[in-house]
């Protein structure tokens, strides 16, 4: 499924971001990535959507090599891999309803199937009845839920998640990782970048620290901890 | 693409002129401001080649015969000249009749030539292709009984400098106009972009592909030329149709005619039109080009 090998990263200001990361990570697991700040975290995770490039090794997404891929075929890429953001990214000018279908119509979806698959998502995710408003009306759970609806719109077998919970309190974050489970229960795999440590740690799932560009530990049911 | 798709495009193309219409409206004027400019030069530049046209069909070749030959002699030459290949017709004028026409010209003090005639009798030639006319007049000078082959050389070839020239300054200067009106253009979708940089990132992160994401920004750039085109095309056409109607019979049987409206007006409304898109689309392309890695 997310298979790298000797991943190297290095930025053009020289810092080195991925010093020969190594991974596999098989259809249907839940991966917690764990690791302090700038600890090359959010790069490992960029380079599985192709937001990064890597500068040297091999990255295979779903079976597709991402060094061989060219700029033009990357959207097909990212038609399979859905992605949550620490800030939501919605658009404040769209309602509920309208966020999670931009998804859909960028892709070209007839107006039949998106209806559809919104309204399935969005009761999936609990905002059914919220559908209408927009996201300045929502609570920081709520809206982060629209997001989620949005990466798992058009069924990705992967969902990538860059600190989901960072802007939430705890009760909407357990909220949040119950919708990531149920996602991750209807086979789709979940990779999570989190400092969240009590969720880590109470819902027990596997974990990979990153730090200084490098995997220092890759656990089933781990633990958060690192060295720093 | 599909026809729903385009649909949204130029939805949301038409929503962002609204949105920076400070921008829409500086760069569409650029656009109207060039085109108008670009549109008269071109009114002035074919009416002139018209021209330079008319005066280059009008080159005959005068052929004097030689004073001293005889009716035959000069009945001979003319047949001559008549077989010349190249020569679509030949006139025949005497020498009284010719210097009828110097009297006339330069005044009554030559009639005293009357007594004694010292004109020859001159042939009048027209070639069936004016460029032709060099060549055919130096055959022409190789007969017998010819005293002088003269046609307007020089003439056509000084008015052609001229208009070459007056092109040349034309071009550049809307060549600097077409520029300003592209950068402008390009300016005012870099603002779009930037505006929408957000919508334009999630896009990007659910799998939009990079037309998709371009098109909206093109549509733009070629609303904003179409736009700037429309004033232009008006003002030309109802100034050129009022100029035409004016001048056309007061211009009656002169060398230098105006361009019939049609054809002509229907001609310069497409390329106008067709100027204002490419600079919506040319302007819009670069900034797209720059500021949306996709």
């Amino acid at each position: 499924m997310i298979v790298m090998k000797n991943v190297y990263k290095k930025y053009p200001n020289g810092v080195v971001a991925a010093n020969g990361i190594n991974i596999e990570i098989d259809p249907g697991e839940f991966v917690y990535v764990v690791g302090p700040s700038g600890a090359g975290k959010s790069t490992f995770i960029k380079m599985m959507y192709r937001e990064e490039t890597s500068t040297s090794g091999e990255i295979v997404i779903n079976g597709v090599n991402l060094a061989n891929l060219r700029n033009s075929q990357v959207p097909f890429l990212r038609r399979q891999i859905g992605v949550v953001f620490q800030d939501f990214k919605l658009l404040p000018k769209l309602n509920v309803y309208e966020n999670v279908a931009f998804a859909l119509e960028v892709i070209e979806e007839s107006p039949k199937t998106i209806r559809k698959k919104v309204n399935d998502v969005l009761a999936l995710v609990g905002l059914a009845q919220k559908s209408r408003m927009f996201p300045d009306e929502l609570s920081g759970g709520e809206q982060q839920r629209v997001s989620i609806a949005r990466s798992i719109v058009n069924s990705p077998k992967v969902v990538i998640a860059d600190e989901p919970t960072g802007n939430l309190d705890p009760d909407t974050s357990w909220e949040i990782m119950r919708i990531f489970e149920q996602i991750n229960a209807r086979g789709t795999t979940i990779v999570m970048a989190t400092h969240n440590r009590e969720i880590v740690n109470t819902r027990r799932h596997r974990v990979i620290v990153v730090e200084g560009g490098l995997i220092t530990r890759d656990e089933y049911e781990g633990e958060y901890s690192y060295e720093s | 693409m599909k026809a729903r798709t385009f649909g949204r495009h130029a939805r949301e193309s038409l929503k962002s002129l609204g949105r920076n219409s400070w921008m829409t409206f500086a760069s569409t004027s650029a656009v109207t401001v060039t085109l108008l400019l670009v549109g008269a030069f071109i009114v002035i530049m074919m009416n002139l080649n018209q021209l330079a046209d008319n005066i280059e069909n009008d080159v005959e070749i005068k052929v004097v015969a030689d004073p001293a030959a005889d009716e035959a002699a000069v009945k001979e030459l003319e047949e001559k000249v008549r077989s010349t290949a190249g020569v679509l017709e030949v006139v025949y004028s005497s020498r009284d009749d010719e210097l009828n026409k110097m009297i006339q010209s330069f005044g009554d003090e030559l009639s005293l030539y009357k007594q004694s005639n010292p004109l020859g009798d001159a042939l009048y030639v027209k070639a069936k292709e004016p460029q032709k006319t060099a060549a055919i007049a130096k055959k022409i000078d190789t007969y017998d009984y010819t005293y002088e082959v003269v046609y307007g050389e020089g003439k056509v070839e000084k008015l052609f400098n001229v208009l070459n020239t007056s092109r040349n300054v034309g071009v550049v200067l809307i060549l600097a106009l077409l520029f300003t009106a592209m950068f402008l253009i390009s300016n005012t979708i870099r603002i779009t972009i930037v505006a929408r940089k957000r919508e334009i990132e999630i896009m990007k992160l659910v799998g939009a592909t990079n037309s998709f994401v371009r098109i909206p920004f093109l549509l733009e750039g070629i609303w904003l030329g179409v736009l700037g085109a429309i004033i232009p095309m008006i003002v030309i056409s109802v100034a050129y149709y009022n100029l035409h109607v004016y001048w056309a019979p007061r211009l009656q049987g002169e060398l230098f005619q105006l361009l019939d409206t049609t054809p002509f007006i229907f001609q310069l409304n497409g390329l106008l039109l067709f100027m204002g898109v490419f600079i919506g689309a040319w302007g819009s392309f670069m900034s797209v080009r720059k500021f949306l890695r996709v």
